[in-house]
């Protein structure tokens, strides 16, 4: 395995509650995220799933235990630059209202200072590959997509300055059910194709062992488990054995309502 | 179209392109200063809750200030401040007019700017703020590539309600010396020549609704973005400030001001003078309005060139002098006191307009009252009633000690209406003044003065120190010395209170100017 593209070492964040109490977002966690791979995270509200993510390109910063980037203590960079080579998908898409599709898409290399005629292609190249091209989306504002075509917009944003990692905070949660099989399934098969370095957050088991090469599972600010999808189900947890009950009963149930369903 | 035939209107219209462009670039620019320093203001204090509570608070508290009294307070201010920086720099400015005008409307317009602004940006989505520090913004670029663009719409709702504000308000700078459309206003209550009144109002509030439009324009063009309208919206706004331009660069150097207090005798001497220095091939100016305290001093500074003021006023009020000499002996004395500030003072223009104690002829023989000694007897049950300044002017505190008056009830009126009031008996004694063409035609007896309580008040020409030897000036005005008698000015006023076509100052000074003439 080559060496990995993320590191968490013994990090710890704790914020402050309303009534001055501090409440534990991260506790001790360590975790390594290998070039090329697909992590998901998987966690209920409140389990520091997001804290984790947001720890990665300086959205936040850990109170104790060392992040590290490609090798790189992220408290040694520039947290501006360190979030333009990094790639963020958004819960809901968080595209910026006033702005049209294609300047979504093409605001982090504006920023980066990429010429006009660079960013234009980028943009066309992008929209094709999140498979929005045709119908002149490029100048639709964020208001005029559909969830499904806002977030697909959120990745091509996420992808438009070529960044070898990409965060994704719980990024399909609040699509249709079949948009999200095909959003999710599209990005699986770019995550591939691009080479990319992917850690995804959801609450949704399934997803996760049907995108990710390895899942996380949070609780309480910690890391319960951590594995192949097979590894996860030797584990003896009683939470993450709860959470794989799941997917495995829709499974059977699928198997036994549709004959031939499991053949593949 | 007979109403439009009366002459007031085309007076009205004539004086427009200067009421108007003083008004627009004396509104445009405080309104400009008034974003430049609360724009940021509002961003500094966004996230400081200390610094924005303070900021609102001290807003607010501006805004209750009544827009006359904040402008007001503006004259002394610069006045003081302008004395320092000669003191300590070797420099001053003029603290009349523009700058205090600008300055306090800057200070006025503040509140809706901060307000909407510090609301815009703080109510943004969290989750908008977030992704723009996701794709790598600085603070600086989130602010102004994210934050002031969604926060636009209320900001500029803000700054749109700041204008109209402002535009209204700037009507107010009439009386320290800011020409503006509040001069038809001032002008139309004081000699009740409600066609002016009508005009400064309506014009004011098509200004600001103008304005309105064209910041809306611009907001549009901005949300919707729609370069062509905001194009639009900027060209109609750069208009304006284009139009407000012209008359300053128009503006010769050598023009006369002559300026006029707040009441309708002196908009007319006001424009007696006037009209004698054009028809001297001078050029001229008027500038009416002007609050008592304020003249003097523009006089002093050579923001005006002449004024009438009045004897008395200048002696009690300005030199703070106790004793009351004889006539004669006053007038040389402040000759004296004025020439050490470099002031002169030309001459008498021949009449008095005095404070008087003033009440019905008929009234005062029925009850035996021939002086203000046998008022005495009688005032702790009559109710006296005087303009907005008598009671606090020194005049009325050496009324009260040298005859122990002491009245059951005093009121402050309107000048205009106090003659009619005490004609109806709603007040029993008015402290009304001697030139005023009323005293007639109300049938009201001016009583007498036997201790010489209130000084003489003859009305004076005087001359800025710019203008002491100033050869083509004095010439022009010496016709008037000596030569405006009681009854002449008595019926000016009276003239000049009246509300038909005859009755504006610019026609009522024309006929006085013919009686001089005839009468020699």
């Amino acid at each position: 395995m080559t060496a990995p593209l993320i590191c968490y070492a013994h990090v710890s964040k704790s914020f402050a509650d309303g009534a001055g109490a501090r409440v534990v977002a991260v506790d001790d966690v360590s975790l390594d995220v290998a070039d090329g791979e697909f992590l998901a995270i998987v966690g209920s509200s409140g389990s520091g799933k997001t804290t984790l993510l947001r720890l990665a390109n300086r959205l936040t910063d850990a109170d104790a235990g060392t992040v590290t980037i490609e090798g790189e203590d992220v408290r040694n960079i520039d947290p501006v630059g360190l979030r333009r080579r990094i790639g963020y998908v958004f819960q809901s898409g968080g595209l910026f209202p006033h702005m049209s599709v294609a300047d979504n898409i093409g605001i982090t290399p504006r920023l980066l200072g990429w010429p006009a005629g660079r960013i234009a292609s980028r943009v066309a190249e992008l929209l094709a590959l999140v498979r929005l091209d045709g119908d002149g989306h490029r100048h639709r504002m964020p208001h005029e997509l559909s969830g499904g075509q806002r977030q697909r917009v959120g990745v091509a944003r996420a992808l438009a300055a070529e960044p070898r990692i990409v965060l994704m905070d719980e990024p399909f949660g609040a699509l249709d059910p079949l948009t999200r099989d095909a959003l999710g399934e599209d990005y699986r098969s770019l995550h591939r194709q691009l080479g990319l370095t992917t850690v995804m957050i959801t609450h949704d088991m399934t997803e996760a062992l049907l995108l990710a090469d390895r899942i996380a599972v949070m609780r309480g600010g910690k890391l319960l488990a951590l594995g192949r999808p097979a590894e996860l189900a030797e584990s003896r947890d009683a939470y993450v054995l709860e959470l794989l009950r799941t997917p495995r009963r829709q499974a059977e149930r699928i198997n036994t309502l549709l004959p031939g369903a499991g053949a593949a | 179209m007979t109403m439009f035939s009366d002459p007031r209107w085309t007076e009205a219209a004539s004086h427009l392109p200067d009421y108007l462009g003083s008004h627009l670039r004396v509104s445009l620019a405080a309104l400009a200063l008034g974003l430049v320093t609360s724009l940021p203001l509002a961003i500094l204090a966004r996230h400081r809750p200390l610094l924005r509570g303070t900021m609102l608070a001290v807003a607010s508290i501006v805004q209750t200030v009544p827009g006359l009294a904040l402008l007001a307070l503006f004259y002394p201010l610069l006045l003081a401040l302008a004395s320092l920086t000669f003191a300590w720099f070797g420099f001053d400015f003029s603290a009349f007019g523009f700058l205090p005008a600008m300055l306090a409307l800057a200070l006025y317009s503040m509140l809706p700017v901060l307000r909407n602004t510090i609301t815009g940006l703080n109510s943004l989505d969290d989750a908008l703020l977030e992704a723009a520090r996701g794709v790598g913004m600085t603070p600086p670029q989130s602010l102004f590539k994210v934050e002031l663009p969604l926060a636009l719409p209320v900001i500029m709702a803000g700054i749109r309600t700041s204008a109209v504000w402002v535009i209204g308000t700037a009507t107010l700078s009439t009386p320290i010396g800011q020409t503006s459309l509040g001069n038809y206003i001032f002008a139309g209550l004081q000699t009740q020549n409600w066609v002016f009144v009508l005009f400064g109002c309506v014009a004011a509030a098509v200004l600001a609704l103008a304005v309105d439009q064209l910041l809306a324009l611009i907001e549009s063009g901005l949300a919707r973005r729609k370069p062509l309208r905001t194009a639009l919206g900027g060209a109609g706004i750069a208009a304006l400030v284009a139009v407000t331009l012209t008359p300053v660069l128009a503006r010769s150097s050598t023009t006369y001001v002559v300026g006029a207090k707040t009441f309708a005798e002196q908009y007319v001497l006001s424009q007696l003078i006037a009209q004698r220095l054009h028809a001297a091939g001078l050029t001229a100016t008027t500038r009416e309005g002007l609050g008592s305290s304020v003249i003097f001093d523009a006089l002093a500074n050579d923001d005006i060139d002449v004024y009438v003021d009045y004897s008395g006023t200048l002696w009690v009020n300005q030199f703070h002098r106790k004793e009351i000499p004889p006539r004669e002996q006053l007038l040389a004395e402040l000759k004296t006191l004025l020439a050490k500030r470099n002031i002169t003072l030309l001459g008498a223009l021949g009449f008095e307009n005095a404070y008087a104690l003033v009440m019905p002829r008929k009234r005062a023989e029925a009850l035996g009252i021939h002086s203000i000694a046998d008022l005495a007897t009688r005032a702790g049950s009559f109710s006296i009633a005087g303009d907005y300044e008598f009671f606090s002017r020194p005049e009325w505190a050496s009324l009260r000690n040298a005859y122990g008056l002491n009245f059951r009830t005093q009121r402050q009126m309107q000048p205009n209406f106090m003659y009619a009031a005490v004609a109806a008996g709603d007040v029993d004694v008015i402290a009304g003044y001697t030139s005023d063409g009323l005293i007639a035609k109300y049938d009201l007896v001016v009583l007498d003065d036997p201790k010489r309580a209130i000084p003489p008040y003859d009305a004076i020409l005087l001359l800025a120190p710019g203008r002491a030897h100033d050869a083509t000036l004095q010439p022009a005005l010496r016709p008037l010395i000596g030569r405006i008698d009681i009854g002449a000015m008595r019926e000016a006023n009276l003239r000049a209170s009246g509300n038909n076509a005859n009755s504006s100052p610019t026609s009522v000074a024309r006929w006085l100017w013919q009686r001089i003439e005839a009468g020699h």
